[in-house]
């Protein structure tokens, strides 16, 4: 991990409210492996003071992006960065999702903005020879659905306005239903409810899988011991998001 | 003028510098050595320990609030035995004054954990947290009450010739009153102030925001609280104090010693640039370089109370 300056390539809007910020660090580029993240501090002075942690949701050559909706001031700043400016950005951070063995079906879960990780892992499982990625996505609603580079995706809507009538998780069982659960590789991001489903979905098909967990974080590298998640099989109560995480086995933890 | 003096010295200690980084702002010292120089900075203090480990408080344990923090992590540690284990054998490869800081539920183990720190040769001197608002039993039961404080003090005294720093509470009428108490026990040193105890609400859910509902409040909010707790004290006691406080600055850090802290401790900055404890201290040896200072020290107390206070021109 290092602490970089980053020019700002480019800010694209992909929604009303959620954006994709470029950023230039052959550094990052070069290691990052999907679901690290990076930890930004949007601005100088002291507001706002901590830095934000974003997903690298993708790289192409020596460009990252993060993915990311406006939802406080942190965000709301980052969305108006422009080309010539600069990010204070420390990265890259925590556990990368396991790729999966030969043979094995990738199978990726994303709610809402949950999704910012699972670009840069399908673009990895391509890499790595996957050609056979299910993905499925989940929003409130058709405007919220945020599909940038991703693969063979099935929808689902809260409100039936795009796809699937219901949550991704409900679909996910549906399909679960019609299909071969032999090797299947799960990959899961989003809001804790949906994790949670995820987690009585794959106990009662008696499938493992791999979540990537959203949390508040101070530092981002485990020195201010911010981020615990409960943990069902660790030696302590508790393991930190950003040092052990943001990856879990989706078994290992108790999702709040 | 070629080599600015910035060592300092307390009892058997030597610090390279003046800037320190706090406990549990810093983990044990080897978790950022990618971003940091560790010998570099002036001493490390180790985040508290205990004697067995402690899980913390269930989050959410930090919040930001304006200009600041809460926090409230309850003293998330790995223990004495793990410590000596893991992370005293790191810590005794390194060139530069490591403090461990000490935090406990009762006088008994105080005193357990500083005999078996002691026992390792693992570290230069030691910080007494007295002070932590977010564990229930010890913390700031005993932080608050003077006279708990001073028997803590005297209780540990005769265990150890290295240096015994108190880390003091702000969350009292008058922290002086402390620092005079554990002087005369023969505390070597007072660090202030810990965390204020503060509080954050979610309006939508109405519910707090951390999960104890109130935790501790640092970063740039808290300084000037935490300056004028440093001039309270100064006055009124000879050993040194150390300041500490929402210092993220080389000119914050000035601050501290220009108001009579010996030493300042770098806290919630490290959360945002592991490297800030360094790069003060080199901002803090730049600044008497231009001001013909040959020693750091010569900075310390130099506050000039005896003057019309001028119209600050940075206000604008």
């Amino acid at each position: 991990m290092k602490i970089e300056l980053l020019p700002v390539v480019k800010c694209e809007q992909l929604t009303a409210t959620v954006f994709a910020l470029h950023l230039r660090s052959s550094y990052i580029s070069d290691i990052i492996q999907p679901g690290q993240f990076i930890n930004i501090k949007v601005q100088t002075g002291n507001y706002p003071l901590l830095r934000r942690p974003f997903s690298v949701a993708r790289t192409h050559r020596d460009v990252i992006t993060i993915i990311f909706d406006i939802v406080g001031e942190g965000t709301r700043i980052l969305s108006e960065k422009r080309p010539g400016d600069t990010v204070d950005v420390l990265g890259p951070l925590g556990h990368s999702f396991t790729l999966p063995s030969a043979g094995t079906r990738p199978v990726l879960v994303a709610g809402g903005l949950g999704m910012a990780p699972m670009p840069l892992l399908t673009q990895n499982l391509k890499a790595n020879g996957f050609s056979n990625i299910e993905t499925f996505l989940g929003a409130r609603s058709k405007q919220f659905l945020v599909d940038y580079e991703l693969t063979n995706v099935k929808y689902a809507t809260d409100d039936g306005s795009a796809g699937h009538h219901g949550t991704v998780i409900s679909l996910l069982d549906e399909w679960l239903e019609n299909n071969s659960h032999n090797e299947l590789s799960i990959y899961a991001c989003g809001p804790n409810p949906m994790l949670r489903g995820l987690q009585e979905l794959l106990r009662v098909y008696s499938l493992s899988g791999e979540i990537s967990l959203e949390c508040v974080m101070a530092c981002g590298i485990g020195i201010c011991q911010g981020c615990p998640v409960e943990s069902v099989n660790s030696t302590g109560r508790y393991r930190l998001v950003c040092n052990e995480g943001p990856v879990f086995d989706i078994h290992s933890v108790m999702i709040q | 003028m070629t080599q600015v003096q910035t060592e300092f010295k307390l009892g058997s200690m030597r610090c390279r510098n003046r800037v320190w980084v706090a406990s549990g702002t810093f983990g044990y010292g080897d978790e950022c050595l990618d971003l940091v120089d560790v010998n570099k900075i002036g001493a490390i203090v180790t985040k508290s320990l205990s004697m067995k480990p402690r899980d913390g408080n269930p989050p959410p344990r930090v919040v930001e609030t304006t200009g600041g923090m809460i926090n409230s992590i309850g003293l998330a540690n790995i223990g004495v035995d793990r410590f000596l284990e893991e992370k005293a054998p790191f810590l005794k490869t390194l060139d530069t004054a490591v403090i461990v800081n000490i935090a406990a539920s009762t006088i008994e183990e105080y005193r357990a954990v500083l005999e078996r720190i002691e026992a390792a040769e693992c570290c230069h001197a030691y910080e007494i947290n007295v002070s932590c608002p977010n564990v229930k039993e010890g913390g700031l039961s005993f932080g608050t009450n003077v006279r708990m404080t001073a028997e803590i003090t005297r209780e540990l005294r005769p265990l150890t010739g290295k240096p015994i720093i108190i880390k003091l509470t702000p969350n009292v009428t008058s922290v002086s009153e402390f620092a005079r108490a554990v002087e005369d026990e023969g505390a070597d040193a007072v660090s202030l102030i810990n965390t204020l105890v503060g509080m954050s609400v979610d309006v939508k859910t109405r519910r707090p925001k951390i999960s104890t509902t109130t935790g501790g409040l640092s970063g740039p909010a808290i300084k000037p609280v935490a300056l004028a707790k440093v001039y309270e004290t100064v006055k009124s006691v000879s050993i040194p104090v150390i300041g500490i406080g929402g210092i993220t600055s080389v000119n914050d850090a000035l601050e501290f010693l220009i108001t009579g802290a010996e030493v300042v401790e770098i806290g919630t900055a490290n959360y945002i640039n592991p490297n800030v404890a360094v790069e003060i201290a080199e901002g803090i040896e730049l600044f008497c370089r231009e001001q013909n200072i040959e020693n750091a020290a010569d900075i310390i107390g130099t506050l000039q109370t005896d003057q019309t206070i001028s119209v600050v021109k940075s206000w604008m």
